[in-house]
């Protein structure tokens, strides 16, 4: 009896195993498949005769024009390549230090109490939806930063930096507070015990400690930022300007893809080159969390002596 | 309780399945986002009149409407500009028929002005010469020192492809105008902005100021008058296209927006009538 209720559960308990195998084996498939289906589209801008006419690879990197409907289309990456670079950067430069103080604020400094506040409220961050922060940033911070600095364009580079900023200091603030809780007790100790302050301490030892899954965390959130659609669609104006002011408007490879792939004829040019345009960003973002990743784990093997 | 929540939960469910097949069997509109405003009210007005009919109105742009009109995915696609034809193309090799066109109101695209901006009237070269990026400044025209900010549509949009064709005679648009994601967006922009520029249907120019343009028999604003005779350089048809003939309820609908009933609709959203 109990020979036959083990036997059950062993089969039970292989059942599932089955089960996570197949859908964990499906998801990479999935993922796969996506790449497969991009590839396959951006593709006949090396080889079909016909696409070559109106577009060649040569054409996107030659000139600083995007202008895919004309008489004469031209589709030049560099200015929303600008453009995406730019915008990622503004956000960056306004996520990374509130996200990354805000964890070692959390993890270093505040009570548990406050602690088990701050973590959910800004995860919850993360479930605001970009159209919504989106709107926000084209209806009312627009205008907000027009009245007090007096720019010439609402809709610009920094406006639409700030409103991405907020869609990413979620995640860098949940994997930088991972990185800074992944430093040993022991560092903090020894620290404070050789008569450094709390600041001190976490500034100067818990910090660079952290700093490989720190920055792996920027990176993240440097992917996250790249990828991100609609905030961008809303705020920046969308100009393909080649211009490096990030008081101007600006067009992100994102937004372009958004915006252009609704209309375009099914085969021509225009749309191989917005799927060449997707298959950039799919690496561009690759490169970086896979950069991000090997960092995270080069902090985890660092702190525990794992994996070496 | 939680026998309550699930009952409550089920119920739901049905009732949007129920939903879901009912708008199955109805008409559905979709295209231009010009139309949308105007396809929606004569859908509420048709469905009031006619209990059982459901029609489903949407937008995302005259391209999407007409490629949704080639995959089959609606039964009429509402259109701001004339098919292409490459697209009549494709209608062709998928279902042997050029399509049905018949336009079904029509409008002026109207140019907008912050209503600080004391610009009133300017010629279509002048309109051509702010979107090609020859003038960059309203001091050119005769206004304030100040940058123009152009504002304009996607390239999804029919207003976008209408308005290089009529005002710009085919030439490129400036690489810093900003385009925006629809009309209402458009209007929205110029309303804040003192210096700011931007075009869309007419129906829409609510809390911005219309331009005149400006022509050798005078001066014009889009004004059913104005429309209807040619006067205003700006006007065209909107269209709705089938895949075929109209037959069976998409003809009852099509005979009621063309009456002067559904034509009286047109006119109280501020577009111009087809007749």
């Amino acid at each position: 009896m109990s020979l036959q209720k083990k036997r059950f559960r062993y089969l039970g308990e292989s059942l599932i195993e089955v089960n996570i195998k197949v859908t964990a084996t499906l998801a990479i498939i999935a993922v796969f498949l996506i790449f497969l289906f991009i590839l396959r589209e951006s593709l006949p801008i090396f080889f079909s005769r016909e696409v070559m006419q109106e577009i060649t690879f040569g054409k996107f990197f030659n000139g600083i024009e995007w202008q895919p409907v004309s008489d004469k289309p031209r589709f030049s990456l560099w200015p929303i390549i600008l453009g995406s670079l730019k915008v990622t950067l503004i956000a960056l430069v306004f996520a990374v230090p509130a996200a990354i103080g805000a964890a070692l604020y959390s993890s270093e400094f505040a009570g548990r109490r406050l602690k088990e506040f701050i973590k959910p409220v800004v995860e919850l961050l993360a479930g605001i939806p970009s159209v919504v922060l989106g709107f926000f940033a084209l209806i009312i911070m627009a205008s907000f930063l027009k009245n007090i600095f007096g720019w010439t364009y609402r809709l610009n580079a920094i406006n639409a930096g700030i409103a991405l900023g907020f869609a990413v200091i979620p995640a860098i603030y949940s994997l930088a507070e991972d990185a800074i809780n992944a430093v040993p007790r022991s560092f903090r100790e020894a620290a404070l015990g050789l008569g450094a302050t709390p600041w001190q301490t976490a500034v100067k030892v818990v910090l660079p400690a952290a700093l490989p899954g720190v920055s792996a965390a920027a990176l993240f959130g440097m992917g996250r930022a790249v990828g991100e659609t609609m905030v961008v669609l809303m705020a920046a104006g969308n100009a393909p300007l080649f211009s490096f002011n990030p008081l101007e408007s600006t067009r992100t490879m994102t937004a372009t893809i958004a915006a252009e792939l609704g209309e375009v004829v099914f085969g021509s040019g225009h749309y191989h080159a917005l799927f060449f345009i997707g298959l950039v960003l799919f690496l561009a973002t690759f490169i970086i969390n896979l950069i991000s990743w090997s960092l995270f784990q080069g902090l985890m093997a660092r702190m525990y002596g794992k994996g070496k | 309780m939680t026998k309550k929540i699930i009952i409550t939960a089920a119920l739901a469910l049905v009732a949007i399945m129920a939903g879901l097949s009912l708008a199955g069997r109805g008409i559905t509109l979709k295209g231009s986002d010009t139309l949308l405003l105007l396809g929606q009210r004569w859908a509420e007005i048709y469905m009031q009149k006619n209990p059982g009919a459901v029609i489903q109105v949407t937008g995302g742009g005259s391209g999407v409407g007409i490629a949704a009109l080639i995959n089959g995915s609606t039964d009429v696609c509402q259109a701001s500009r004339s098919m292409k034809d490459s697209e009549k193309q494709k209608l062709r090799d998928r279902y042997f028929s050029l399509g049905y066109e018949i336009p079904v109101a029509k409008d002026g695209v109207t140019l907008y002005l912050n209503e600080k901006n004391p610009i009133t009237e300017l010629t279509i070269n002048q309109i051509k010469d702010i979107y090609t990026g020859n003038t960059t400044n309203w001091s050119q025209l005769g206004g304030p020192d100040a940058k123009i900010i152009v504002y304009g549509r996607e390239n999804s949009s029919g207003t976008y492809v209408f308005f290089r064709e009529a005002a710009m005679k085919n030439a490129d648009y400036t690489s810093s105008m900003q385009s925006l994601p629809g009309t209402a967006a458009v209007v929205n922009a110029v309303s804040k902005d003192v210096y700011g520029i931007g075009y869309g249907g007419a129906a829409y120019a609510k809390g911005v100021k219309e331009l005149a343009i400006k022509t050798a028999k005078g001066s014009f604003k889009p004004t059913t008058e104005t429309v209807k005779s040619g006067q205003y350089p700006l006007a065209r048809n909107l269209y709705w296209y089938l895949r075929g003939k109209p037959s069976g309820e998409i003809k009852k609908l099509v005979d009621w927006v063309l009456s002067p009933e559904g034509q009286e609709i047109v006119k109280k959203v501020g577009y111009f009538t087809i007749k």
